[in-house]
């Protein structure tokens, strides 16, 4: 396995760009969570010339609809869900100055393409692990849409959160890379 | 006739839902474990190690396995001996998920109509099929089904000259082109025969059979183990990224079918595979 590397969020342009396909990441810092139905209404907003609920500068969308917290805990079970459900949205906030991704799954062709356009690097988290993921989260509040539920947008604050790189700055990707070296024809 | 009341109902749907959600089955735990030693590539091997830990912390710290808990899916083979007392069947059942999705803290993930799409915010209604059998029990069972997997199944109306080779080959491409998005290593449930709608029922009913159990005809067996091997010569492995381990098993189940067909289901469900059974 390669050393892990330690990414603070919101993202710093320059490292972003020098994560490569594969680094097992830890992340720190704050990030944003947006699922379908967020996903359309930024891309909604940006269609009618409003302004967004955030700025996207740098910042890093994790693509999760966490489970409500028990009484006394920080958030409920809060692992990736499938990325590719909101690629038809993505280059739009690219283009708005997203700087990372986190969900699970690969990516359209026009989303990686974007992606080398704009610098940006695409996470992946263990799917189905939400139990231990949630014990990186250190914070949690909705920050816009409320009335989506799950679907909210949050700002959490995660510690030591595990990920991998799947998709890089240059396209370089994990998913057909991993594959290749198992695949029996 | 044997009386049931529907608060009882409630009472048991909510805890099979607290407890499929919170606890993972003993046969797929120890198949993920297994799948730990078995698997060759590193990164795969601490994917599956990781979802190990994760169902101890889950159910040590009485949070959800995943967060996606799903659309329920509830299966009730009601005895023609039982009466239900006190209201209404399936309004019970849809109670009995609202009490347990709001004890548990799970996440209310279904919306009111697949176009307006609000959330309806209680998890509520179920997807209820109900059998009459004879006897005089109720066995009711709980599935919460998590859509990044559901997302990927697939139906195929194949013509008999296609056969076995086409249903195999129908299995293996729905696989592949589901990747690493259904979360990897895979139960694979089959259905194969009947009509559109019933292969479906069958393949979501082949996932509940125990995890690697085989099917009791030899031959079917047979298939099931070629198909086993050959999704797992697609080499995506755990959580897409490449390993040796993609599904744990391949569960198929047939009915009799019409002259003129072939139908083929395949519904695929995570290593998070969720179902608790009780009879009443």
């Amino acid at each position: 396995m390669s050393v892990i590397t330690k990414v603070c969020l919101p993202l710093d342009p320059q490292q972003a760009e020098t994560l490569t396909a594969g680094t097992p990441v830890r992340l720190y810092g704050s990030l944003y969570t947006a699922r379908d139905a967020a996903h359309k209404r930024l891309v909604q907003c940006l269609a009618k010339g409003e302004d967004l609920p955030l700025s996207l500068k740098n910042e890093l969308l994790y693509y999760v609809g966490p489970c409500p917290a028990r009484p006394g805990r920080v958030i409920g079970s809060a692992g990736p869900t499938t990325s590719g459900r909101v690629d038809s949205y993505t280059p739009r906030l690219l283009a708005e100055g997203l700087r990372g991704m986190m969900g699970k799954g690969d990516r359209a062709p026009e989303v990686v393409e974007s992606m080398k356009k704009y610098k940006a690097v695409y996470f992946t988290a263990l799917g189905g692990a939400g139990a231990i993921l949630a014990a990186k989260i250190k914070r949690a509040e909705v920050f816009a849409y409320p009335d989506l539920g799950p679907e909210a947008i949050y700002r959490l604050e995660v510690e030591d959160f595990p990920a991998v790189v799947a998709i890089d700055a240059f396209g370089n990707n994990l998913y057909r890379e991993g594959r290749e070296k198992y695949i029996r024809r | 006739m044997r009386e049931i009341s529907v608060s009882l109902l409630v009472e048991t749907i909510s805890e099979l839902c607290l407890e499929a959600n919170l606890v993972l089955n003993a046969d797929l735990y120890r198949a993920l474990e297994k799948a730990v030693e078995e698997e060759e590539s590193p990164v795969g091997k601490e994917c599956l190690s990781n979802l190990v830990a994760n169902a101890d912390a889950a159910r040590q710290n009485q949070l959800a396995l995943c967060q996606d808990t799903g659309m329920v899916v509830v299966f009730a083979e009601l005895g023609q001996e039982v009466r239900i007392v006190g209201g209404d069947f399936e309004a019970a059942i849809t109670e009995g998920v609202r009490h347990g999705y709001e004890q548990g803290f799970f996440r209310c993930s279904v919306v009111n109509d697949p176009f307006l799409r609000e959330n309806t915010s209680d998890n509520t209604p179920p997807v209820i099929y109900t059998r009459i059998v004879p006897g005089d029990t109720l066995r009711l069972t709980v599935v919460p089904k998590g859509f990044g997997s559901e997302n990927m199944g697939a139906v195929q109306m194949l013509t008999p000259a296609e056969g076995k080779e086409g249903v195999k080959r129908f299995i293996v491409n729905t696989v592949l082109k589901a990747g690493a998005n259904p979360c990897p290593p895979l139960i694979i449930g089959v259905g194969v025969g009947g009509t559109m709608e019933y292969a479906g029922l069958l393949a979501k009913k082949a996932l509940l059979r125990p995890v690697g159990d085989k099917h009791p005809r030899s031959d079917l067996a047979e298939l099931e183990d070629e198909l086993l091997t050959a999704v797992n010569n697609l080499g995506i492995g755990p959580q897409g990224l490449g390993g040796r381990i993609t599904a744990l098993a391949v569960h198929l189940e047939v009915y009799p079918t019409h002259i003129a067909g072939l139908p083929c289901a395949v519904n695929l469900s995570c290593h998070s595979l969720r179902h608790k059974t009780k009879v009443l």
